[in-house]
């Protein structure tokens, strides 16, 4: 069965993450209203995820919608050994939209595939993360302006950080400059790397996080370098700190340069630099509603 | 001249040629011959120039869908298909990777969907000439030498 879903990154062409982009500005203008009156919206969290369904679920609601669903697997037929496939079929014959979380990679991709409505792939695994990608982009076009040349600098766990692989994905489209900075362990995978050779993009790798490697950049976003990914737990331990951002870091940097993150943060970014106007994760994480709200309102057909 | 002979012993079928020897049984398993009632014959450690040992498969009033030997390709890209008819060599087909290849290869992924639900694998071949496939549904990229048949 095929239906329009948005499962991963990938399934967007550029000119549909720009119409998406538009119609979330359109949502930031005037988010609450009634275009989701009468439409139930089921929310599948197989594990739980306080911080995205809560964003779901504000999406859904400041729209009118009603939202059915279960926050984590021990509440769901699943627990009883149900397939995920008849879950599915069963749930998608209630709601008018699935939004779904499950810890199993693939799941999101196999639920598109025997759904009746649309699904949207809120993380399966370490796998996709779509919206999260959208409310990057968003986040991104909001502050620059554009989302053409712009040079973006990611930092801290590039190997294993799904988020910066979508958003390299998705950034290929606007001819961007990447600067990769991460300790050896965790840099950016050679297939990422090989896809920007194959696309022409520009990129440069450093293992240090300092004034001169983001003198030139735009967006530094930054993720959790987590003790888990280490073998070596001396490793970790001398790499934790390099990849602290502190405000004294940004004195030289341009003026129209902000700071991503994913959240939740962890030490990564210093508490002093949430009062610089340069910090904007924290708008990043209220933006992700309006994204959402134009990616669940476009499967719909509503806009 | 005593290959010819064994090739040429078939009346009607197809010849299998150029399989490496460690392989054969997983060639015989992807084609499901294991389930044919056609007279299967093969030969393993048989000397080869190229291979070293190599393995050959013989079968009997049968002709293969192009699509069905491409699965061999997945394994043993050099084989060589034979077309046997009235003991005459009539058509050598030459393997060509599929660009989908459907329930045939295990995802090496154990978080993968496909291992955790019955249902069908499916990899899309994302490099011919290097060999990558792409795990239709956990996205994990994988190259021929860890392709485990399911
Ligand atoms: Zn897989």
């Amino acid at each position: 069965m095929t239906n329009k879903s948005l499962v991963s990154i990938t399934d967007y062409s550029k000119e549909k993450i720009l119409s998406i982009l538009d119609k979330a500005a359109a949502f930031e203008a005037n988010p609450n209203q009634k275009i989701l009156d009468g439409k139930v919206i089921a929310t599948l969290f197989f594990e739980p995820s306080t911080r995205t369904r809560l964003s779901f679920e504000t999406a859904v609601n400041r729209l009118g919608g009603r939202v059915i669903g279960f926050s984590d697997a021990a509440t769901s037929s699943s627990s009883k050994g149900e397939t995920l496939k008849d879950t599915i079929i069963m749930v998608s014959n209630y709601a008018d939209l699935i939004v779904m979380r499950h810890p199993i990679e693939g799941a999101a991709r196999y639920a598109s595939e025997v759904s009746r409505v649309p699904i949207i792939n809120a993380r399966d695994g370490a796998n996709q993360h779509p919206t999260q990608t959208m409310l990057d982009l968003y986040s991104i076009k909001k502050t620059q302006g554009t989302l053409e040349n712009l040079s973006i600098t990611m930092v801290g766990d590039l190997k294993y950080g799904r988020t910066v692989h979508s958003l390299l994905m998705a950034m290929s489209h606007f001819n961007p400059t990447f600067n990769f900075i991460a300790p050896n362990e965790l840099k950016m995978p050679d297939e990422y790397k090989m896809f920007c050779k194959s696309k022409g993009i520009k990129f440069t790798e450093l293992n240090e996080l300092n004034e001169e490697a983001i003198s030139d950049t735009d967006i530094l976003y930054m993720t959790r370098v987590q003790k888990e990914r280490f073998t070596d737990l001396f490793e970790y331990e001398k790499v934790k700190n390099v990849y602290t951002l502190k405000n004294k870091l940004l004195e030289n940097t341009k003026e129209n340069l902000r700071i991503l993150h994913p959240l939740p943060r962890v030490t990564e970014i210093d508490a002093d630099v949430d009062d610089n106007p340069k910090a904007y994760y924290f708008t990043q994480a209220k933006n992700g509603v309006f994204a959402r709200q134009a990616v669940i309102c476009d499967l719909l057909g509503l806009v | 001249m005593e290959k010819e002979l064994k090739v040429a012993a078939l009346k009607n079928g197809t010849v299998i040629d150029h399989i490496p020897s460690e392989i054969l049984f997983k060639v015989i398993s992807i084609l499901k011959l294991e389930n044919v009632p056609n007279q299967v014959t093969f030969g393993y450690n048989l000397e080869s120039q190229k291979l070293g040992r190599k393995a050959i498969i013989k079968v009997a009033d049968r002709y293969f869908e192009q699509e069905e030997v491409n699965k061999i390709a997945l394994l043993a890209p050099n084989a060589k298909i034979n077309i046997i008819k009235d003991y005459v060599l009539v058509e050598k087909k030459t393997l060509v990777l599929p660009d989908e290849i459907i329930d045939t290869v295990k995802c090496m992924n154990p978080k993968c969907i496909t291992n955790n639900e019955p249902m069908q694998t499916k990899f899309k071949t994302e490099n011919k000439e290097s060999g990558l496939f792409k795990c239709h549904y956990c996205e994990r990229i994988i190259n021929s030498e860890e392709l485990v048949l399911k």
